[in-house]
């Protein structure tokens, strides 16, 4: 099916067949099943594509991600989704940008998310999980997505940048829209886009006119090189934050919920090591491996190929990190979830330049979270009377995951 | 058993600080170094395999000099 509908506000796409010449990161069967998608497509070819949003690609193997991940003469972030090309989009850098400016925006937002000064967050983190687990007393069954795993990472983004808690519900309307509905439909993309813009640049403004010891002062107020930052920019620095922060991590824990509510076994022996046992590390970064819920997308900007594929400009690549993360070639025994793999180079993070700057702060409201869980309600487990959906697109993982707690 | 990091490979992911603090440390802006000029102690072996391991940049590396 060929794009012709710019004149629409929304596109509507048919049920996907043929995944290999057809795919589309927004229908239905992607949220559950993009893991076996992406391993029968690898079978078949390393670049799968499709006409849906004008020409895109979506490579499936390792080798084919990270070469585009590091390819930034052949392939821009201008364009970090796969979406109609006539599709608004705002700057939202470090993500959005090219070398050579992509490095003095990341470099502004580096030292905030380094590994010391994410950990000195880890008591506060753990004293919230706890808060929300005490709220579970009593009860026989949860949904742990509402009651728990979507709270904390806006929790952990409100506490390092100074953005308001009670805007929470605000924040996760924006980004469930963005990422399921904006693909398709400009409208929706503008409105957000306004909206955001609206709340940040007050929230920015108020920071100039009473200065706080927070990063959004700190945004507020950005330099590089000497040069005043355009309020555009600084205003897409925290967009970018509320929008790459959130369902990203909330995803992740969520994954590992559900895996671990399916899993008593695994459990059982994560409970029995202490919190700093390197069980506890592999167990969460095979999370992140399987699980990986992040997939981003470049736009093509010079005549290339990418696993023999050729690729020309303007085409749209999707930058599959998950599904690299099962490639056979790359993992021993990929399809297994193994508590303890050693050999972990995954790249639920990304790859290059890019890499995620909120890395260090996803892993510790992971590890975190999933610690206190557990060691709350070892006997917990998936209440199958129940369906679990599972978002698509951009940000995979279950959005709902219903469990009966067996105190 | 020696390591090393290219930091034009290191992209920050920070894997290694996380497995081995004791044979790498981090910078402001999440760039890992060597500590004690990459020396690893015979000990440590194990681990300074582990980090070149889960290096998504294959960044790090051993040698035996
Ligand atoms: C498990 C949770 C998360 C996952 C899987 C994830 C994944 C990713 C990925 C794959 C990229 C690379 C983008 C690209 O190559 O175009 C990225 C970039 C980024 N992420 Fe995350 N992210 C997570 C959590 C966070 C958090 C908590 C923050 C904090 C605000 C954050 C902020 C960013 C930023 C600022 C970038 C842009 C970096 C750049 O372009 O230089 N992310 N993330
Ligand atoms: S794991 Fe690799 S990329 Fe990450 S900080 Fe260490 S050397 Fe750098």
């Amino acid at each position: 099916m060929a794009y012709d509908a710019a004149d629409t506000d929304q596109v509507d796409h048919e049920p996907v067949t043929d995944w290999v010449n057809d795919w589309d990161w927004l229908d239905d069967q992607w949220g559950s099943n993009a893991i076996d998608i992406w391993n029968q497509v690898r079978e078949q070819c390393p670049v799968a594509s499709t006409e849906r949003y004008g020409r895109a690609f979506m490579p499936v193997t390792m080798e084919g991600v990270s070469a585009v991940a590091n390819d930034t003469e052949n392939y821009s972030s201008i364009w970090v989704n796969v979406s109609r090309p006539d599709s608004p989009r705002a700057p939202a850098p470090p993500i959005t940008s090219d070398p050579p400016e992509h490095h003095g925006h990341r470099r502004l937002l580096l030292p905030w998310f380094n590994p010391k000064k994410v950990a000195e967050m880890e008591g506060v983190m753990r004293q919230y999980c706890r808060d929300l687990i005490a709220k579970l007393d009593g009860s026989d069954t949860a949904e742990l997505s509402e009651q728990y795993s979507q709270n904390i990472p806006v929790f952990g983004i409100c506490h390092l940048t100074g953005l308001p808690e009670s805007d929470a519900d605000l924040y996760r309307d924006w980004i469930s829209r963005n990422f399921q509905l904006g693909p398709k439909n400009n409208a929706v993309k503008l409105e957000i886009m306004h909206e955001m813009t609206e709340n940040i640049s007050a929230i920015l403004q108020d920071r100039l006119d009473t200065p706080r010891d927070d990063m959004l002062t700190y945004i507020a107020n950005a330099e590089i090189d000497d040069e005043p930052v355009s309020w555009d920019l600084k205003v897409g620095y925290v967009r970018l934050q509320i929008i790459a922060g959130i369902d990203t991590t909330w995803s992740a824990i969520g994954s590992g919920l559900w895996h671990f509510a399916q899993h008593p076994e695994q459990v059982a022996q994560l409970v029995a090591v202490e919190n700093d046992h390197m069980l506890w590390n592999t167990a969460s970064e095979e999370v992140l491996r399987y699980y990986a819920p992040v997939t981003m997308a470049r736009k093509v900007i010079g005549e290339t190929e990418v696993s023999g594929c050729p690729v020309h400009p303007g085409d749209q690549m999707l930058l599959t990190f998950p599904a690299a993360n099962h490639d056979p070639d790359a993992f021993e025994d990929a399809d297994q979830f193994q508590l303890d793999r050693a050999k972990n180079r995954h790249v639920a993070f990304g790859l290059g330049v890019h890499r995620c700057v909120g890395s260090n702060l996803a892993r510790l409201e992971l590890l975190v979270a999933l610690q206190e869980f557990l060691r709350a309600f070892p006997n917990y487990s998936l209440d199958t009377t129940k369906e679990t959906v599972w978002a698509n697109g951009q940000v995979r993982g279950p959005r709902n995951i219903p469990v009966l707690l067996n105190k | 058993m020696k390591i090393r990091i290219d930091a034009d490979k290191c992209q920050g992911h920070n894997r290694c600080y996380a497995l081995a603090p004791d044979l790498v440390d981090v910078d402001d802006y999440g760039t890992a170094f060597v500590l004690n000029d990459g020396v690893v102690p015979a000990e440590l072996e194990e681990k300074a395999q582990l980090i070149v391991d889960n290096c998504p940049e294959f960044a790090i590396e051993t040698t035996t000099e």
